[in-house]
């Protein structure tokens, strides 16, 4: 009888597979369910956002960064509106500061919903990703009254905003609020959050500590979710985010080990209370009437010199740095994402690791393929 | 008379005579006429199922479900089914083409078989094996040669990984199902599954179920095993959508993906029935399932599905519910937990029979 042969198995692991959140390639190598290490594959979604903004006027490049990642695209308009006034000294109006901080605290949740529905599609539970997706569906709703459109919203302009409020916004975001912090996330908690198949799938999976954390550059919830508490909203304030009152929530450990994946998920779910939070304390503070917009010239060009702005997306740090050459359109423009830094880590963290749990750390990292590649 | 087919083969030789070369031909008519109708009945309660699963995840999700086609969507099913009829058939240049195309009906007729010899209620049954539940427990495992055959033939490494873990899965969840089963054999003493629909009653305190407390956690693990089984949520690791993209059906397309479709939803349906039958009292209503008029049968009838489609419920409720293990879990939840409670369950039963002679706990109560 011949001697069996047993190898090491393996896999593409995408570009087309339904838990890599977009276009992403992982190469993996499989001893049957285990996994010796997962290779990931990036810039199957390379579009040169950043060579397009060398040719484009500097307003005109406003709706390209609602791609950068799409699935917050007013998070992308805000980092590069405060980067191009910073470096040509716009001041905005009181209004549209607040316009801003409303909208992308929306973005922020939308993106959520998004960010833990999916990671538990992943695990096998749909109708939570469908309860999550029903409150993204109101986010969309306001969205879309807010600038008219309900996927890639270019609504910031550089030196404001493009439209007011329209009427029975307030109203309408209050009562998604309230619904939000007294209903949904409990629901939320009670019907999934708690359940103890999910804390056996994510407790002590994909482990980083805060050191690994940092030494990888991870950024936003997942630094978090590691027990650093950081977060630029407070330790780098820039709009208006000194004047509100709200926690960062960090990783406690709390059904396992700080910065397991069940911390990286809890994060999120307490972000949207804070995102509530904020909104509320907005709403309440922003002034009746104002304009929304400060005029800047047609053909607009601003002074020489290089600024790097790094704001708080929903997936961390998005960072734009801008080199002008006192041209109509910027000499060299980078962005730095979130995702990509979540990407490093995955080599070292899917050793040793079986398939599923493979899917359950892409997700909990909240990665979206199209912010990795620009 | 002992069940359908003899009914059958009787009501033949009243009206065509008798005659050794005529009643070959009323054998093979006695057994051909229920079998089609079992193959036909869970065919179609696989296609009312899945309409049945979208409407209760519809539900369960804030969505309305399939409402096109028919009232209320109703007809969702037929359409799905002449859909798949009309797809093309794709098989990969580099697969095993005969396992390849054999595989969808191996997984097929393995569901199909264990309608053989389920109670439906009254006489209709097409036969009443004397070792009916032993055969059920054979034929259901008949389907991990089919989904290993269909992971391996695909030459797809998500397929193959797919197929292992189904018969990984299958065979280790085969033995808790099974000793599950068993402590109600211990009651009745036989295999024959009229005869243990037979020993329970209409009232629920009649039922094998609340027999005493040991067939009560039989019960329970009977369900959780069958969900393994079944390739179900919270245990679908042979589809593992966001694993293994779709497991061993990837490559399928057309109306041999169909089949894989309808075994498993003739499966859910099959396995409620036999904890229907075995736990819950089939369709027994009290009266003598050959004996009584056509109307009462009709009846029995009722009662069974009236039991076997809430469970079906259940497994569709519980797919729409839960989150999916993880592989090294569902293992180590089958044999350090299932196996040992199932013998426990096992052996309880085995003394409770030797020191309350064979009384149940409601028996015992009422004197």
């Amino acid at each position: 009888m011949a001697e069996l042969v047993s190898q090491e198995m393996f896999l593409n692991m995408g570009p087309h597979h339904p838990s890599t959140h977009g276009v992403l390639r992982l190469i993996v190598q499989t001893d049957g369910e285990i996994m010796r290490r997962a290779v990931p594959d990036v810039g199957y979604l390379h579009r040169g956002i950043e060579k397009i903004a060398e040719r484009v006027t500097y307003q005109g490049f406003m709706p390209y960064t609602d791609r950068i990642d799409y699935v917050s695209a007013f998070s992308g308009n805000l980092g590069y509106a405060l980067t191009v006034e910073r470096l040509a000294g716009i001041e905005v109006p009181e209004k549209a500061e607040y316009l801003r901080v409303i909208a992308a605290e929306l973005a922020r949740m939308g993106s959520h919903f998004i960010g833990f529905g999916a990671v538990l599609l992943d695990l096998g539970a749909v109708t939570p990703f469908v309860h999550a997706l029903r409150e993204r569906e109101t986010y969309n709703d306001l969205m879309e009254m807010l600038c008219g459109a309900r996927l890639t919203h270019n609504y910031a302009r550089i030196g404001g905003v493009s439209h007011d409020l329209p009427e029975g916004f307030k109203e309408k975001t209050l009562k998604f609020i309230d619904h939000l912090e007294y209903e949904f996330i409990d629901e939320f908690n009670n019907l999934i959050s708690f359940n103890s198949i999910l804390v056996k799938r994510f407790a002590n999976v994909g482990v980083v500590s805060a050191e690994k954390a940092i030494e990888y550059t991870l950024v936003g919830p997942n630094l978090r979710g590691s027990g650093v508490q950081f977060d630029l909203r407070r330790d780098d304030p820039y709009s208006i985010y000194d004047r509100f009152d709200f926690e960062i929530p960090v990783g406690k450990g709390k059904f396992g080990t700080v910065g397991d994946c069940y911390d990286r998920y809890w994060i999120r779910i307490q972000e949207i209370r804070e995102s509530c939070r904020i909104i509320r304390q907005a709403l309440e503070q922003m002034p009746e009437k104002g304009e929304i917009r400060t005029k800047i010239p047609k053909v607009f060009k601003p002074p020489k010199g290089e600024i790097y702005v790094r704001t708080e997306c929903p997936r961390g740090e998005m960072g734009f740095y801008l080199i002008s050459d006192g041209g109509k359109s910027p000499y060299r423009l980078k962005i730095r994402t979130g995702s990509f830094s979540a990407m490093s880590i995955l080599e070292e963290l899917s050793q040793g690791v079986m398939v599923a749990d493979l899917v359950a750390i892409i997700g909990s990292f909240d990665i979206v393929a199209p912010e990795i590649d620009r | 008379m002992h069940n359908l087919a003899s009914i059958i083969q009787s009501i033949l030789k009243e009206l065509f005579g008798s005659s050794p070369s005529l009643d070959l031909l009323y054998t093979f008519l006695g057994y051909l006429v229920p079998c089609l109708t079992v193959v036909t009945v869970i065919g179609m309660i696989g296609g009312i199922l899945t309409l049945m699963e979208r409407k209760v995840a519809g539900a369960i999700q804030n969505r309305l479900g399939p409402n096109r086609v028919g009232p209320y969507g109703s007809l969702q099913w037929i359409a799905d089914a002449i859909k798949l009829h009309l797809k093309e058939d794709i098989i990969p240049a580099l697969a095993d083409k005969n396992l390849f195309r054999l595989a969808p009906y191996i997984v097929f007729v393995g569901t199909v078989l264990t309608g053989l010899v389920i109670p439906f209620g009254g006489s209709f049954i097409v036969v009443d094996l004397n070792v009916g539940l032993i055969f059920l427990i054979v034929a259901v495992s008949l389907v991990v040669i089919g989904l290993l055959m269909s992971g391996w033939a695909s030459n797809n490494k998500w397929a193959l990984l797919g197929g292992i873990r189904s018969a990984a899965q299958i065979v280790s969840y085969e033995i808790p199902s099974a000793l599950a089963l068993l402590t109600v054999i211990l009651i009745t003493g036989s295999f024959s599954m009229q005869k243990i629909v037979a020993e329970q009653g209409l009232f629920p305190w009649q039922w094998f179920i609340f027999y005493n407390p040991f067939t009560f956690i039989a019960f329970f693990i009977f369900g959780i095993a069958s969900l393994a089984e079944l390739n179900r949520v919270p245990f679908d690791f042979p589809e593992a959508e966001s694993e293994l993209v779709s497991g061993y059906n990837v490559e399928y397309s057309s109306m041999r993906f169909g089949f894989f479709f309808a075994a498993e939803f003739g499966n859910i349906f099959v396995t409620a029935s036999i904890a229907t039958a075995v736990f819950l009292g089939g369709g027994n209503i009290g009266l003598d399932p050959y004996e009584s008029g056509i109307g009462y049968q009709l009846l029995m009838v009722l009662v069974f599905f009236a039991k076997a489609i809430p469970l079906c419920f259940v497994s569709l409720w519980v797919r729409w519910t839960l989150p999916r293990l993880r592989i090294d879990q569902m293992m180590s939840m089958c044999w350090k937990y299932l196996i040992p409670i199932s013998f426990v369950c096992l052996t309880c039963t085995a003394l409770w029979m030797l020191v309350f002679n064979g009384n149940g706990i409601f028996w015992r109560m009422s004197g």
